[in-house]
């Protein structure tokens, strides 16, 4: 339809580029309080007093809280309710939460934070993730007995055979780093009472039901008593789950024993302090291969450090199991993955989801693998790759969909010209100040959560008597677009202009629990949803216009804003359609629910259908790397993703863009570190995401075919763009100094920003 | 003392002058376009034009932009009070996400735009290099910046912008 334009489009973009949007810091209620976060100084500390006299005393304080005044329960969490709201027995990381300051003003609120006193016995902390599994290590959590937090695993075929068969064994040790989100916009919550008993959220969070599930559970309210409300959001990327929620039933709190409304927003610092981070792995990897450069068999052993709460620590650390071998097939595969408690900062979601750790290594593995048995890494990736047919290492057959992996690969090698630019790579030779190289990795991600969780979502249509049609589902706008692609399926499947349609932006009180959006699920999922209640509605609407045209229902195609007959090109309007459904007392109103297929999961041998559906992508980057100094210069990028069916291609080249450069951060510049638990760069000067200038010129090569698994043919976009330019850049580093980087981030001059992360143990 | 935003003068009271500039904006005035995201002057959402110069306000006073002429996204306004331009070119070019970082980039990009109408592409990513985005990696924002500096080598600068 008219969706074919030459100019991008999103509903939310003039609010945005005008100003006009409200963000949750920018709605105010008359008599908003506004409250501050307490922290205390310890990593791990019995907590024996906190004392708020001389706070509550202080100029403009209303309250504070603590969790003393938690009427429901103070221990949430997704998986594990272990995380503490406010600290209770003990605090077990430098971001936990003593209490909540409740003032006038924010700065009020801010200025009394620092009169509460907390008196707490400091612990010895565990620090290392290596530590925390050895015999007497201190326990972060007494009363689970351990600091395995879970293990996952994979047994397929005989590995010890497989490694003894093969010409070539490759053992190598990979390490990653914190990473933060760093979406620009803070956590921040406004909630109030209403006079109606419900308590009503607004807040800067993408899991708006979690978000209700967390403030029901502190408050002791039903669930029927809580409601979110989507507010437009700046950036989550994974990270605003769990702490973003916790930031909301804080505010509810508040706003609850006040009886007035409170807005809590974070300071950068705060956040980077509390909020929850990418995992840092530990992975210690063997890959057998024939001289051929078949791979026999791989062992492999990931440690993970989840911080001191579980998070959805078991769910991450399931993906990186799935897909330990990328999107190779390896006949024998021996994996053992465990998650640990420390008391650094809690780690959970984030884009990629445990898949950028486990495709730095494994496709670092590829290349160090071509190199020793002097192939080129291409033929190796070839010999290897899943193909249409081929079984996974978890046992899946990949039958039902394209396999597409041949040609995201093939796509990216032209259109780079990759293998001309292979030629030029100076692999640490000659002696140009300039070191030239080029890299390339790949990679298949499972769609939507898997054996994960539960995965269904809905949506709602309901056309007004003049014509204009709302539509809403269960997925929030994160700021990817999600909203847009809803409105652009609605629009195809209604054979109407995008224009009627309007997003109604969702309540957790109106439409039912469709679980988060993260795991690049919004389009594949709320657009299954979306386009199964189109089709519903046109059904109903197909009746109707099949008397007024006296045809069978089926004959009736609907395009270009008419209900036409095929075959007689006799046809009626959609407004006149939707005019006689109401003369006639028939809603024309659909509500359509999508369940994820079904997947199966065996956890003892780590064998099952562990994805509905698989995505495929190939990324390449071309870069310099300067003799003296180490410095890198990336001069191109390029990326081939198969999205199933393109909805809307600007947010999709931007979700491309986006995840690239996300990607490139986490390949050369971004870590979190700590210092004896302690963070040491909490702020935007000090944690260095990428600016325009560290970013190359990007291309996007959006590769189709739609997906039978989905009811509107796309499945997603948003993590896989974030999971390969780590490998591809320490590939190309390889290709241009000879030297091969085993740790993240990547820094060929030794030159580092900060100190290496402290393993030391203290209090 | 008085402080002239969007081309509107207003008082500032004795209280007001050593209030943050951005509390007086998004509270006093309600234009809440400017964002609050680092409070170190690190990350740009906060960027405003002063005298047509792109500043980072998070860390100024009321009374460091007394007497100068301050833009907010609020007051970059196309000739016939609709869209400028620029902010057409950044919907056009799919440059906007999350829209946190937007108000900022736009501001910055239209400052460099009045001085420089014909960039390179390298100068772009120069000019932008103070406000962050996470979003979008930057690519379709060079491109929106690009799209939109032929308006800016044709239409005199005086209908650029109310200020």
């Amino acid at each position: 339809m008219a969706d074919i334009d030459r100019r991008a489009w999103r509903n939310d973009a003039v609010g945005k580029v005008t100003g006009q949007t409200k963000y949750t810091d920018d709605l105010k209620f008359v008599n908003m309080l506004h409250a501050a976060p307490v922290y205390a100084d310890f990593v791990h500390a019995r907590l024996i007093a906190v004392h708020t006299d001389a706070a509550e005393r202080a100029a403009g304080v209303v309250r504070v809280l603590t969790a003393r005044d938690v009427p429901g329960s103070n221990r949430v969490g997704q998986i594990v309710a272990d995380f503490r709201v406010f600290a209770d027995d003990k605090i077990r990381y430098h971001g936990d939460v003593v209490a909540l300051v409740v003032a006038r003003t924010r700065d009020e609120a801010i200025r009394a934070a620092g009169l509460v006193r907390v008196d707490a016995e400091p612990l010895p902390a565990v620090l290392d993730p290596d530590d925390a599994l050895r015999d007497g290590s201190p326990l972060v959590h007494e009363a689970h007995g351990t600091n395995v937090v879970n293990t996952h695993r994979v047994r397929r075929g005989d590995v010890e055979e497989g490694l003894r068969r093969s010409d070539l064994v490759v053992e190598e040790h990979f390490e990653t780093q914190f990473v933060e989100h760093a979406y620009m916009e803070p956590e921040v919550a406004v909630c109030r009472m209403r006079h109606d008993g419900v308590m009503e959220v607004y807040g800067s969070m993408q899991h708006p039901f979690s978000t209700r599930r967390f403030v029901s559970a502190l408050l002791g309210m039903p669930l029927s008593r809580v409601e979110v409300i989507g507010t437009p959001m700046g950036g989550g990327f994974g990270g605003k789950d769990d702490t973003a929620a916790i930031v909301c039933a804080r505010a509810a709190l508040a706003a609850k024993v006040t009886g007035v409304p409170v807005k809590l927003m974070y300071r950068r610092d705060w956040s980077i302090r509390e909020s929850y981070k990418r995992h840092p792995y530990r992975v210690s990897y063997t890959m057998g291969l024939t001289r051929d450069g078949v791979i026999n068999a791989v062992r492999c052993r990931i440690l993970a450090d989840s911080g001191a709460y579980c998070s959805v620590t078991p769910w991450v650390t399931w993906r990186s199991t799935v897909q330990c071998c990328g999107p190779y097939v390896v006949p024998n595969v021996h994996c053992d993955t465990i998650a640990v408690y420390t008391n650094n900062v809690v780690t959970g979601a984030m884009r990629g989801f445990g898949s950028p750790q486990m495709n730095f290594v494994v496709d670092s593995m590829i290349e160090i693998a071509a190199d020793r048995l002097s192939l080129p890494a291409l033929d190796i990736r070839r010999k290897n790759m899943v193909k249409q047919g081929s079984v996974t290492i978890t046992g899946q057959e990949l039958d039902d969909h394209s396999v597409a992996m041949r040609q995201v690969l093939d796509s990216v090698v032209k259109e780079f010209d990759y293998e001309a630019k292979l030629t030029h790579c100076t692999h640490g030779k000659g002696d140009d100040e300039e070191q030239y190289g080029v890299g390339l990795a790949m990679s298949y991600r499972g769609v939507s959560l898997g054996a994960e969780g539960v995965d269904f979502c809905a949506a709602m249509i309901n056309v007004q008597a003049d014509g204009s049609v709302l539509v809403e589902t269960g997925v929030h706008e994160n700021g990817q677009g999600a909203e847009s692609a809803m409105v652009l399926l609605a629009a195809k499947e209604l054979g109407i202009r995008r224009e009627r349609i309007h997003y109604r932006r969702s309540s957790t009180s109106v439409i039912p629990d469709s679980g988060t959006t993260v795991a690049s699920r919004g389009t594949i999922m709320g657009g299954g949803a979306v386009t199964i209640a189109a089709r519903d509605l046109r059904r109903r609407m197909a009746d109707v216009a099949a008397l007024m045209l006296q045809c069978s229902p089926e004959d009736i195609d609907f395009r270009e804003e008419r209900l036409t007959v095929e075959g007689n090109r006799k046809s009626v309007t959609f407004d006149e359609t939707v005019a006689e459904m109401f003369r006639r007392q028939q809603f024309p109103h659909a509500f359509g629910v999508f369940q994820a297929p079904a997947v199966t999961w065996d956890e003892e041998h780590g064998q099952g259908k562990a994805y509905f559906t698989w995505v495929y992508g190939c990324q390449a980057v071309e870069l310099t790397v300067n003799r003296k100094s180490g410095k890198v210069r990336l001069l191109n990028a390029i990326a081939a993703h198969d999205v199933g069916r393109a909805v809307n291609r600007d947010m999709i080249e931007g979700q491309f863009f986006g995840g690239m450069a996300m990607g490139i951060g986490y390949a050369l510049h971004e870590e979190l570190v700590l210092d004896g638990g302690r963070i040491v760069n909490a702020n935007l000067n000090s944690y260095r995401i990428p600016r325009s200038m560290d970013i190359p010129e990007m291309r996007a090569i959006i590769v189709e075919n739609p997906d039978p698994n989905s009811p509107s043919g796309a499945k997603s976009i948003g993590e896989p763009t974030n999971e390969l330019m780590a490998p591809a850049v320490a590939n190309a580093i390889f290709n241009a100094t000879g030297v091969r980087h085993y740790r993240l981030p990547i820094r060929p001059g030794g030159t580092s920003a900060h100190a290496p992360a402290s393993t030391s143990v203290g209090g | 003392m008085t402080i002239t935003v969007n081309g509107t003068e207003h008082p500032v009271s004795e209280r007001q002058r050593t209030k943050r500039l951005i509390e007086f904006l998004r509270e006093d005035l309600d234009l809440t376009g400017v964002k609050n995201a680092c409070d170190v002057g690190a990350c740009g959402a906060c960027t405003l034009l002063v005298d047509e110069q792109p500043l980072r306000i998070c860390t100024k006073q009321v009374q460091d932009v007394a007497g100068h002429r301050v833009l907010t996204i609020e007051g970059l306004k196309g000739i016939d009070g609709g869209l400028h331009p620029l902010q057409q070119a950044f919907i056009d070019a799919g440059a906007i996400q999350c829209g946190f970082c937007t108000p900022g980039m736009v501001l910055t990009a239209h400052a460099f735009l009045l001085h420089n109408p014909r960039p390179s592409r390298a100068e772009i990513r120069r000019a932008i290099y103070s406000n962050l985005c996470r979003c979008t990696g930057y690519q379709q924002i060079v491109d929106a910046i690009e799209a939109a500096a032929v308006f800016y080598g044709t239409v005199p600068r005086t209908l650029s912008h109310q200020s």
